[in-house]
């Protein structure tokens, strides 16, 4: 049994990478209607960004989780403003090309400098250690790992949902030409939004630092089980991803422990299975 | 179809100053040009129409004026000021308020949301509490998604949610289209409320009846141009023509 609940908190913790970096995906195709394959390279670059503070900076773990975010945000805003504004409009395959080609090169000059090993970035002092829930031994920094997620995912949730800043990124994705023509400035508006969601991914990389240590394809790894996970919660649902996100991570995790074979598949396999019966996702609205 | 003098110089309206000047104005959508250069003038405190058939660049004229369409040339000029050039959120800004023809209800968002979401621009919009005493029928459906409503009730929210934010000027694009008559009925009287209240209305409408209880001037729209305007005394003596332009 101590195995079984082993697998489940993995999978919880791959879950709270997956509902992180698909809610960003999400935010971004709904505003943006782009296929962010930049997403796991962003990713990448937020665990980076937190070596290099620490490293560079002397700037700890707490700080790395607010200003990492920030500083990949603001160069997401900047590839928003300079390359992907441009594709408004256009088939997806641009948008999906030219991220992707983004990602490559990301990756590509961070390979170039730090090579395909991964980098050591230490848990911090106050979430070392352990507990031992009488059932399983839980590592602090794992159910922080967790908790923190589900929270920042509920608060972009509650952000989107619950906000008058929320009502207009959603009347913007349904119209808007007349989002803007009611006087809110709709292309700053979805520079932000694209910010946002870098920052979400950028935050996944910071909680992965001292788990998976900080790689250059960390992200390229990643990346597309998320994009899985995106078309299973319906693409631009922001619940849906979250929801989908852990719910995988636990699925995968119970793979692991019953039938370990499949467990690098079964996501691929479900994906399938959902779009053959619902093919705008579980939560997803048909166009 | 002849045209008239109207092209060059707009009808003299009878009320305030002139708060939206429009010169040669022409539109294109890609390749193809809808506006030919149109000219007409709306006074402060106004109601003026936009007749003209299907396709005549009615809508395209307000369009162009709110800053939707990209590519655009002549002169636009509201409160003196020109916004050709300007962005359409910017143009909100000064005080310019838009409603579609498909009124642009949000499904993702409930009629609260809808009713709240543009902005106050400018102080002067209408208080809730007087929005809902011209249209009580919101007030009980605040918590239902915006497209749910009747027509008519998305009519109302599309006009209503665009009274709250302080714009004076109001461009309200067939309004009554596809709507029962006591729902036209119901409108008529709210746009002449507003006009009360000081609010400018450049309307467009196919149904010349429904403008001529509301408006105090008409501008006949053919083929992109500004081909004939009168005002509401002088409609009577315009039936025929107005038959002939509008193919009724």
């Amino acid at each position: 049994m101590q195995a079984l609940y082993a697998q489940l908190l993995v999978g919880l913790i791959n879950g709270s990478f997956y509902a992180l970096l698909s809610l960003g995906l999400a935010v971004i195709f709904g505003m943006l209607n782009i296929i962010n394959f930049a997403h796991g390279a962003l990713y990448m670059m937020g665990a980076f960004c937190a070596y290099f503070l620490l490293n560079l900076g002397g700037i700890n773990y707490w700080w790395a989780l607010v200003l990492a975010p920030i500083i990949v945000g603001i160069f997401g805003m900047i590839l928003e403003r300079t390359m992907l504004q441009w594709l408004a409009g256009l088939d997806h395959l641009y948008g999906l090309l030219l991220t992707f080609g983004i990602a490559l090169i990301v990756q590509g000059v961070f390979q170039n400098y730090f090579g395909s090993s991964g980098l050591p970035y230490a848990i911090p002092d106050q979430l070392r250690g352990g507990m031992n829930l009488g059932f399983m031994f839980l590592p602090v920094y794992r159910g922080w790992v967790v908790v923190f997620s589900l929270v920042v995912c509920l608060a972009t949730w509650f952000l989107i949902e619950k906000t008058r800043l929320g009502a207009y990124l959603r009347a913007a994705t349904e119209n808007p030409t007349l989002v803007r023509a009611f006087g809110i400035n709709v292309p700053r508006m979805i520079t932000l939004t694209y910010g946002l969601g870098v920052g979400l991914a950028a935050l996944a990389g910071v909680l992965s630092a001292p788990i998976n240590q900080v790689r250059p394809l960390m992200g390229a790894d990643l990346i597309i089980v998320v994009f899985a996970v995106v078309v299973i919660g319906g693409m631009g649902s922001i619940m849906g991803s979250i929801i989908t996100g852990f719910a995988l991570g636990v699925i995968e995790g119970l793979t692991k422990y019953f039938y370990p074979e499949a467990s690098n598949t079964v996501v691929f396999v479900l994906m399938v299975l959902v779009l053959l019966v619902k093919p705008t996702g579980l939560t997803g609205r048909a166009a | 179809m002849p045209e008239t003098a109207m092209a060059e110089a707009p009808a003299k309206a009878a009320t305030g100053g002139n708060i939206l000047q429009v010169r040669n104005l022409e539109a294109w959508y890609g390749e193809s040009h809808i506006l030919h250069g149109i000219n007409f003038d709306v006074n402060a405190g106004e109601v003026v129409t936009l007749l003209g058939r299907n396709g005549a660049g009615k809508t395209t004229t307000l369009k162009s004026i709110m800053g939707i369409i990209g590519k655009r040339a002549g002169s636009i000029k509201f409160n003196n000021q020109e916004i050709i050039r300007a962005t359409s959120d910017k143009i909100a800004r000064m005080g310019i308020a838009f409603c579609p023809e498909e009124r642009g209800i949000f499904s993702s968002l409930d009629v609260r949301e809808n009713l709240l979401l543009p902005p106050v621009v400018r102080a002067g919009g209408l208080p809730l509490e007087q929005i809902f005493d011209l249209f009580p029928n919101l007030k009980e459906r605040l918590g239902s998604q915006g497209t749910k409503l009747s027509g008519g009730e998305q009519q109302m929210l599309a006009i209503a949610r665009i009274l709250r934010t302080g714009a004076s000027f109001l461009m309200l694009d067939e309004p009554t289209e596809g709507l029962a008559p006591v729902i036209i009925q119901q409108i008529g009287h709210t746009i002449a409320r507003l006009k009360k209240e000081g609010f400018t209305i450049l309307l467009v409408e196919q149904n010349f009846r429904f403008a001529s209880t509301v408006a105090d001037r008409y501008y006949v729209v053919e083929h992109g141009k500004i081909i004939d305007g009168f005002s509401n005394a002088e409609l009577a003596a315009n039936m025929d023509k107005l038959h002939t332009y509008l193919g009724v």
